[in-house]
């Protein structure tokens, strides 16, 4: 069913009762061209590019759990393509002009809305690798401004800006192109696409084996049953280490818990996403009036997906040092998601030692605003069994060659 | 929070450690002599145990040593501490 104001008229009418279910849930069967382990956005995604872009229909996305509630509804629902390095700033660029038709192409509304991203610097190094990050941009044809500090004030009226303030701002980089989208309807909208085109959604499915051949993937063994399969991708995030480790493949990867919060809900305060680098907060605040506030992530390994306390206390007196407003503003949950982190803060994405078994990973702090570029660019590498032109500095041998894309130096903490 | 077993000052809060990832990476003793892929190895590629794991703690807010700790990555639950150089303890190699 196409949603439409029509069809909303009509479900009106019969007291939203009759809505058909957004896609199937088939058992699986024994064999198909492409398995897509992990039901996240960025699995959905592959799957719904390989029956778009490429007319490969025969498709299962395999899901541990029900979709989309790893870290796709976990993140702090930022997007955004402000990166240094060229290799980052055209795949997120790609993954950003994607999102700005997305809800058009998917029929399902993913709440885009492009309110700007402004990064703040407190520091005059800060400040000069915002300028230099802005001339990178601007180069790639990427939108941005330098603001000042009187810019800032009028931009966000309840930012502190004075010179007494705990944290002194000297400027700040726009991106007004970025903002923020709903995070659970990237994984409904790409799962609902995609098994229109004939994919088939398996939820509640573990994988726990990686079955090979002579050298070449034949098939993985699930909680319900063996599934074989021509080409097998893995995009499952935090877990990467884990499930690649079924096919005997190690990764330069480690996870980390990330956390973030919300607040109760209030009134419109603030329209755009505000992130703190140096001082390590960021925000923004949803359609329904909470505040979404991401924190640092810890810095042991952990597949708990509980992060410290004292995180929570850091980002928080941050938060207030910046907009001292929200000192009375309660906070109503907490989580925290388990993101897989490379050397370089930048993804993997491309064939690995097996044969025809390809991985996706490593977005760590950043993967939601990537979703659509990564599906787009994953689905093209398992199709062709090469990476494309956008991920092709992005794969596995830069950790062997030393070609990193190394954002971690570039851009700091913010991902 | 972690309660981190520093050898030498006792049981301190995990906000006063730094985490040195995992434990018993060796050096190879001639780097000139492995190949690229080796090497990328040796500097990238970890393990990343869901399970029992081997790490390395710095005391980096107390004493500044450096020690050896076995951690369950997910229940947290912390095993074992050890020194820099000794064997992990016998349940946990």
């Amino acid at each position: 069913m196409r949603y439409s104001l029509w069809s909303l008229l009509g479900n009106a009418i019969g007291g939203h009762e009759r809505w058909p279910r957004a896609w199937r849930s088939p058992e699986p069967k024994r064999f198909y061209d492409v398995v897509i382990v992990g039901g996240g956005g960025h699995g959905l995604a592959t799957a719904y590019y390989l029956a778009r872009n490429h007319g490969i229909t025969d498709v299962a996305v395999l899901e541990r759990g029900p979709i989309g509630l790893g870290n796709t509804g976990r993140n702090t629902t930022v997007v955004r393509s402000n990166y240094l390095c060229d290799d980052s700033a055209h795949l997120y660029e790609h993954a950003l002009k994607l999102w700005e038709n997305l809800s058009h192409e998917l029929n399902f509304n993913t709440m885009f809305s492009q309110r700007g991203v402004v990064n703040l610097a407190f520091t005059r190094h800060e400040l000069a690798e915002m300028e230099r990050r802005a001339g990178a941009m601007r180069l790639n044809g990427i939108d941005c401004e330098l603001l000042t500090v009187a810019d800032l004030k009028r931009w966000i009226p309840i930012l502190d800006t004075r010179d007494t303030a705990r944290h002194p701002l000297l400027g700040g980089l726009v991106q007004r192109r970025g903002g923020n989208a709903r995070h659970d309807a990237i994984a409904w909208g790409y799962a609902r696409a995609a098994n229109a085109l004939g994919v088939d959604i398996i939820e509640n499915c573990a994988v726990t084996g990686i079955r090979q051949h002579g050298g070449r993937v034949v098939g993985v063994d699930t909680s319900r049953g063996h599934i074989a399969a021509g080409r097998v991708g893995v995009a499952v995030a935090g877990h990467c280490s884990v499930v690649m480790g079924l096919a005997g493949v190690k990764l330069p990867i480690q996870s980390f818990p990330l956390q973030a919060l919300v607040s109760e809900p209030v009134k419109p305060v603030l329209h755009t996403v505000v992130m703190a680098g140096h001082v390590h907060v960021y925000l923004s605040q949803s359609d329904k009036g909470e505040l979404v506030i991401g924190a640092a992530r810890d810095n042991y390994v952990s597949y708990a997906q509980r992060g410290s306390f004292h995180l929570i206390e850091e980002q928080l007196r941050a938060l207030l040092g910046l907009f001292p407003v929200f000192s009375r503003l309660r906070m109503m949950r907490q989580w925290a998601g388990i993101v897989d982190c490379a050397p370089d803060a930048s993804p993997i994405i491309g064939k690995t030692p097996v044969a025809n078994l390809y991985v996706n990973c490593g977005w760590g702090t950043g993967g939601f605003k990537a979703t659509p570029g990564s599906g787009w660019v994953f689905a093209h590498t398992i199709v062709n069994d090469e990476p494309h032109p956008l991920n092709r500095n992005f794969t596995l041998e830069r950790f062997h060659t030393g070609r990193l894309v190394d954002e971690a130096a570039a851009a700091g903490v913010a991902h | 929070m972690l309660l981190i077993p520093c050898p030498w000052c006792g049981a301190r809060p995990d906000s006063e450690f730094a985490s040195g990832g995992e434990a018993h990476i060796v050096r190879p003793p001639q780097p000139d002599a492995v190949s690229d892929e080796q090497w990328g190895r040796y500097l990238f590629f970890r393990e990343n145990v869901k399970g029992v794991q081997r790490e390395r703690w710095m005391h980096a807010q107390g004493c500044r040593r450096w020690f050896n700790v076995v951690r369950d990555t997910v229940t947290h639950e912390i095993k074992a501490a050890y020194a820099m150089g000794e064997p992990p303890p016998q349940a946990h190699r």
